[in-house]
């Protein structure tokens, strides 16, 4: 039997994701911790991006948390963590996934704050709105695509980053390709591709799910404008 | 416990340790070496497949646009499913971390080598084609001189992030510097070891973006006097 047909036979076995640890405790753990780290993420990136967009400073330090960061390796960020005040356990995971959705959040919302209209800013200025109300009221609205574009990548990211946490036995769906590692490769393939299947179509999934959550977001008459913008501001995050 | 071994000084678990580096520098500079190479060969390989595909793609709209939505899905996979779908394949070994880092580089270098090549003005282009130029001359001479930027752009991207993407090897036994990095965790959490490991992966990923931008630099020497006006 070849391993995609053991990889198969794998995902076929009821008993494999009812099982305690099996595919859905795993899923379930992914989705937890993915979700804890993007959230922890934007309430650290967003005020501190929009704040930087809105003053027009540290277009610098934004360019610099991007680069430093794909520098860092993800296994190092795991193993280091939980032997600071962060102890063992969940936090430690949450908290280095995080490190790693920040500069996408992080450039699109200093991004989508920079790109707004001047003369949007200035109307807003010369209506009397001060400082925080231009902010809110005009740049924010105006920043939203930009954000959805951000949260999109920085999420995929987490997504696809949370499969590590199991080098640190930090759960999730990459558990299920350690166990099929852990095993001689000839047992074990089936279950490491099928673990892969499922790490690589979560992936894949929350990237659609959140494509659609983009375009509904943003305005209809700045779409097709907005959509080039976006795809622009993300590459120049993500390098790619 | 702490008490029978109060006679002597404690060793603790410091962050750094040079009596660590210094006693172990063999196994160090091993990790580091073939930290190094597999990078070298993986971003090597890369660029050479990834170029190519980029001219492809520049001169084939049609292929342009599916070249890139097959990256940005591939892109998407994580690294360690990509690992899972190769290891039963390639093995348990270097070739197996040598092809996974070599696809994600190969995909960065391809979309940045392709805007480069995009940014060529159209203008250039029609006038090249005016003084007789034929399609490969043109790339040869005139538009792959001036996507060099996106091209090295694209390279170093890839290079760094190789760099940090090598350590997920250790899932299958050759992580280079990851290598140490996971050994360390799993020897009773040893931080020395984990930090040199992580500060040696960070400083190889610098020094190589710096010789990179120095290459950079030489290859395109007309760029030189305009940055620095």
């Amino acid at each position: 039997m070849n391993p995609v047909e053991q990889a198969v036979v794998w995902l076929n076995d009821p008993l494999n994701w009812t099982n305690p640890g099996g595919v859905l405790d795993r899923l379930g753990e992914h989705l937890s911790m993915s979700a804890l780290a993007v959230l922890l993420g934007c309430l650290v990136a967003w005020p501190i991006g929009l704040w930087l967009g809105h003053s027009g400073r540290g277009g610098g330090l934004v360019l610099l948390v991007s680069n430093v960061t794909l520098a860092i390796p993800t296994l190092a960020l795991l193993t280091i963590l939980p032997l600071t005040f962060l102890g063992f356990g969940r936090p430690a995971v949450v908290v280095a996934l995080a490190v790693f959705a920040v500069p996408p959040l992080l450039a699109n919302a200093y991004t989508g704050v920079r790109q707004a209209d001047p003369e949007a800013r200035d109307a807003a200025h010369g209506m009397g709105l001060s400082g925080g109300q231009v902010l809110r009221r005009v740049e924010l609205p105006l920043a939203v695509p930009y954000l959805a574009a951000g949260f999109r990548t920085a999420a995929v990211q987490v997504v696809a980053t949370a499969a590590l946490a199991s080098f640190v036995n930090g759960g999730g769906l990459g558990q299920i390709i350690r166990a099929g590692f852990g095993l001689d490769i000839a047992a074990g393939g089936g279950q490491i591709i099928a673990g892969g299947v499922l790490v690589a179509g979560l992936a894949l999934l929350v990237e659609g799910l959140l494509a659609i959550v983009e375009r509904l977001v943003t305005p209809r008459p700045i779409r097709s404008v907005r959509r080039r913008a976006n795809r622009r501001a993300t590459a120049a995050t993500a390098g790619s | 416990m702490s008490l029978h071994l109060s006679y002597r000084a404690d060793p603790g678990n410091p962050w750094f340790s040079w009596q660590y580096v210094r006693d172990n520098s063999d196994t160090i500079l091993a990790a580091l070496r073939e930290h190094t190479w597999l990078t070298a060969r993986a971003v090597v390989i890369a660029a050479l497949v990834a170029l190519p595909l980029a001219v492809l793609a520049y001169w084939f709209r049609s292929l342009s646009a599916s070249i890139l939505a097959l990256t940005g899905v591939l892109y998407t996979v994580p690294s360690l499913a990509l690992f899972a779908f190769l290891a039963p394949y390639l093995g348990i070994g270097a070739i197996t971390v040598l092809t996974v880092v070599a696809l994600y580089a190969l995909l960065v270098i391809v979309r940045n080598a392709l805007a480069g090549l995009n940014q060529v003005p159209p203008e250039v282009r029609e006038a090249a084609e005016g003084m007789g130029y034929g399609r490969w001359g043109r790339l040869f001479r005139i538009e792959l001189p001036l996507a060099l930027p996106g091209i090295l752009t694209g390279v170093r991207l890839a290079t760094v992030s190789t760099v940090a993407l090598v350590t997920v090897g250790v899932v299958v036994g050759r992580g280079g510097l990851g290598q140490l990095i996971f050994a360390g965790f799993q020897n009773n959490f040893y931080k020395a070891q984990i930090m040199t490991g992580t500060v040696l992966c960070v400083l190889l990923a610098l020094v190589l973006d710096l010789v990179l931008a120095g290459v950079g630099r030489l290859l395109t020497p007309w760029l030189r006097g305009r940055s620095a006006r």
